[in-house]
């Protein structure tokens, strides 16, 4: 895969799609990607397969609230600044940049990190879709530490964390976040080319990009929602994708608890069969129930898009009388483990229920 | 009494009201130069109702003048950005991703400088007033002549904004400056667009409420006019002469506020039938429904307030055509030219409106000449452009129980069956000229934008506090106090902040309060 100015529209299309409704907004993740393209050129893609066992291998992200994302964007030298001070800390210089999630802006992000840094971007991350939480990816799941890590704002402050557990380490993160304004940057999870080789979601740039293309060339022929599932099909991760229902908007319910925003989406199948679908949302959607029965499940993933268009609809642009579809599709193997379980699992959202696979349901 | 005018790309109409009565009304050409088709239209109104201009309360006006000149690329002035925001958002700079073309016209010189708020109002980093100075200097020597300025988090406070507005009139005199925090949302970067975008229409906005000014001085009418927003409300003439860019879309909304007025209706769908196209709707407590996505004008991103309209192509000069044995309508159409080119009124196209004429429902032109169209064929067409119809308005619907259909515009004709999904359709007297109608009622209104901590002083004060800080802004627009309504609430809890911290956007609107104008009058006649 080659990383390129035009096509971070598809690429950030698709990454929003994986977002599962959470991850930011998508359109300034790409603006930030293609600037840093035009002012640095575009970073090359290496597969986890070209480094070095023990290769130092970085992460790139942002963490904040969405609106203030929206106003504040970057600066751009806070996240060298994240990079800089964990190589400081380890003793090592950065060889690769690695994205911790690729849905959503932290798709994007990333990209920027390694033009303006010179370094190449592996092509995987550590979740193939977007979650709330920073122990919630494979390596953590897998034994690698999320520290130490670094937090940096707009103002070239920066923290270094070290925290016992990566559960921990994310309550630290979230309350600097709050004295930093709301948007911070991070370089957490330092890893080496062997742990990124065994425990990353491979080949996820290369599918966020092909999921853009996708509905993009759909659109063309005059069904994006047929030709992204068709795309789906053929993707070693996604494979297990369907429309879980047609329906519309009828019900949107918000509540702020332990700093997420849990909300509730009903609707009403467009078909006049009085089918009911609720889909519950932590940031990311999380469970689809049509008339009281499972039909995907945390870790699969859920999205909404628009039934037309297929673009995907985040959960802060969602509103009554939105005619969606509602797309479920299987989770990488990795990412369906009983150890991955323990880390992201339904019951970790609150939710009463045991992970079913989609194809089961 | 009052007036209330709609300047449309094609039309311009105007309506006389006295309290609720309708006194008369009119349709007349657009002119080239706007103030033209405005005086013909009220002279129209004055003598058909026999009413001599010193009657005149105020004067109300809906355009689509700024909206097209910006699509257009008319008469932009080259524009002077300041965004006051370093240390933050230096990877986002101004006119990223803006048309090419667009943004040649107005951009150019840009000035990033140290200052900004957090998104709790905290400072988060004082104002560099030395460099906006510097940037005055830089603007002025480059004979610009508008400036845009946007600051982080204006819309929380809008302080830093007042300030450099300040330092700018200092350095460079009498030019126009457009600020951020009172046009737009939280989103940096769509707010900014839609302040760049203000600040190249401002010339052109001073000359056209020069124009409306003059078209009134030579109708003799003294009364003060407004210019409709669009989200309903309106806006002085001082302020549209800064603040064009509020108009942008207010022509469907003023459709759908004269839908509510005329049908007394104020939770419906609405939908405008015009020559060509079908604006639909949703009334909301009496106010066209908000978009709640960022909106796209001529390639510019923006989140600006915009009514949730679906438009569809469906009119009462939509051609209609036969392939096999499908029947079409639109959404090609004979615009305008229906009068000239519709099979009833002698020409030689099939239009919707000759079907209507031809199935017996809409009496105009000459029935006989429809009368050998094949009764299949009309049967077959009415249920089209039924079937049409009755898709949109369930695209448009929130729920599933039944909502009354209004319908508005020259096309309302058309429609003579119920929709599904619907409880009523009504068509209220003046349908044609609701656009107009709705200028003519519109409120005075105000909005704020505020993130809130529930936790720091719980929700309903919070709630309290946001109503009264909108109310008062609503009252120093010009609203009267006793009548003002709260009449949007939107609360979006943020995700990553311990809590209760809330984003509250509240709107307010009230009527004119023409007992304040009056004493202001007086005030004045003494002085």
């Amino acid at each position: 895969m080659e990383i390129t100015f035009e096509n971070m529209e598809d690429f950030a299309r698709g990454a929003a799609f994986l977002g599962t409704g959470g991850g930011g907004d998508p359109y300034i993740g790409r603006l930030l990607a293609q600037n840093a393209i035009k002012e640095f050129g575009a970073p090359k893609v290496i597969t986890a397969d070209e480094l070095d066992d023990d290769a130092a291998v970085f992460t790139a992200a942002m963490l904040g609230s969405p609106p203030v994302l929206m106003e504040k964007g970057c600066r751009g030298e806070d996240i060298d600044l994240a990079i800089h001070k964990l190589e400081e800390r380890l003793g090592r210089k950065a060889e690769a940049i690695l994205p911790i999630e690729i849905g959503g802006m932290n798709s994007t992000l990333p990209i920027m990190a390694a033009a303006r840094l010179g370094l190449p971007i592996i092509d995987a991350d550590g979740m193939g879709r977007a979650f709330p939480e920073i122990q919630m990816v494979t390596f953590s799941v897998y034994g690698c530490s999320a520290t130490p890590l670094v937090v940096t704002d707009e103002h070239l402050n920066s923290v270094l964390v070290e925290a016992d557990t990566p559960a921990r380490a994310e309550g630290i993160v979230r309350a600097i976040a709050i004295q930093m304004g709301l948007s911070v940057m991070l370089s957490a999870y330092p890893l080496v080319g062997k742990q990124v080789k065994d425990y990353a979601v491979h080949g996820t740039l290369s599918l966020a990009l092909g999921i853009g293309t996708a509905i993009r060339e759909g659109r063309t022929t005059g069904n994006p929602v047929e030709e992204l599932i068709g795309y789906l099909k053929t993707t070693p991760y996604y494979n297990h994708a369907k429309i879980l229902f047609d329906g519309k908007v009828t019900d949107l319910r918000r509540e702020t608890t332990k700093g997420f925003a849990i909300g509730h989406c009903l609707m009403d199948a467009l078909d006049g069969s009085g089918r009911k679908m609720e889909i519950i949302f932590q940031n990311e959607h999380l469970i689809a129930r049509e008339n009281g029965v499972i039909k995907t499940i945390v870790p699969d993933l859920i999205c909404m898009v628009d039934r037309e268009t297929a673009e995907p609809i985040p959960v802060e642009h969602l509103r009554y009388g939105q005619r969606l579809k509602v797309i479920g599709t299987s989770a990488a193997p990795i990412m369906r483990t009983p150890e991955a379980m323990e880390v992201f699992g339904p019951r970790k959202f609150g939710l009463d229920e045991d992970f079913i696979p989609i194809e089961q349901l | 009494m009052r007036i209330g005018v709609d300047v449309g790309g094609t039309n311009t109409d105007a309506v006389l009201l006295d309290g609720d009565k309708v006194l008369s009304w009119c349709k007349m050409p657009t002119t080239p130069n706007v103030g033209g088709g405005i005086t013909d239209a009220i002279s129209k109104i004055l003598a058909d109702a026999d009413i001599s201009a010193d009657e005149i309360q105020c004067v109300m006006i809906g355009t689509t003048h700024f909206t097209n000149a910006f699509v257009e690329r008319k008469k932009l002035l080259p524009v002077g950005i300041i965004r006051i925001a370093l240390p933050a958002a230096q990877a986002l700079p101004p006119l990223m991703d803006w048309p090419e073309a667009v943004a040649e016209k107005v951009g150019g010189t840009i000035h990033l400088i140290k200052g900004g708020y957090q998104y709790d109002g905290r400072i988060n980093e004082e104002l560099d007033e030395a460099a906006i100075i510097a940037a005055a200097l830089d603007f002025k020597e480059k004979g610009l002549r508008t400036v845009a300025v946007a600051g982080l988090f204006s819309s929380v406070n809008g302080d830093m904004e007042l300030r450099a507005a300040e330092i700018l009139k200092k350095h460079m005199g009498d030019i126009s400056i457009s600020l951020s925090h009172t046009i737009g949302r939280i989103g940096i970067l769509e707010r900014e667009n839609a302040t760049i975008m203000n600040a190249s229409l401002a010339e052109m906005a001073k000359e056209v409420v020069k124009s409306f000014h003059q078209a009134l001085k030579d109708l003799n009418i003294t009364a003060p006019f407004y210019v409709s927003q669009n989200d309903g409300t309106l806006m002085n003439a001082e302020f549209v002469g800064k603040y064009p860019v509020l108009t942008f879309a207010s022509g469907p909304t003023n459709s759908m506020r004269g839908a509510a007025y005329l049908s007394g209706m104020k939770d419906a769908i609405v939908a405008d039938i015009g020559g060509t196209t079908t604006d639909v709707g949703m009334l909301v407590n009496g106010y066209p429904r908000e978009s709640s996505v960022t909106v796209d004008i001529g390639g510019v991103r923006t989140n600006f307030r915009m009514p949730d309209i679906m438009a569809i192509g469906l009119g009462g000069g939509s051609l209609i055509k036969e392939e096999g044995l499908k029947v079409t309508v639109g959404p090609q159409s004979v615009g305008f030219k229906l009068l000239e080119e519709g099979l009833v009124f002698g020409g030689y196209t099939l239009t919707s409106s000759d079907i209507a004429v031809a199935a017996g429902y809409v009496d105009m032109g000459d029935p006989e000449k429809v009368a050998s169209l094949p009764t299949g064929m009309i049967e077959k067409a009415v249920d089209v452009i039924h079937n049409i119809m009755a898709d949109v308005v369930d695209r448009m619907k929130t729920s599933s129980d039944p909502v009354p259909l209004i319908l508005v515009g020259g096309g309302s004709v058309l429609i003579n069956r119920d929709i599904p999904g619907t409880s009523d359709t009504i068509i209220p007297g003046y349908a044609s000229v609701a656009n107009a109608i709705g200028a003519a009622i519109a409120h005075i209104g105000a909005e704020i934008d505020k993130v809130y901590s529930y936790d720091d002083i719980g929700r309903e004060e919070a709630m309290a506090l946001a109503k009264q800080d909108v109310t008062e802004k609503a009252v120093a627009a010009g609203a009267e106090r006793g009548t003002i309504e709260i009449i949007d609430i939107e609360e979006v809890p943020l995700a990553y902040v311990p809590g209760g911290t809330v984003r509250l956007r509240i709107k307010a609107a009230g009527q004119l309060n023409f007992e304040r104008k009056k004493n202001q009058d007086r005030l004045s006649v003494k002085g």
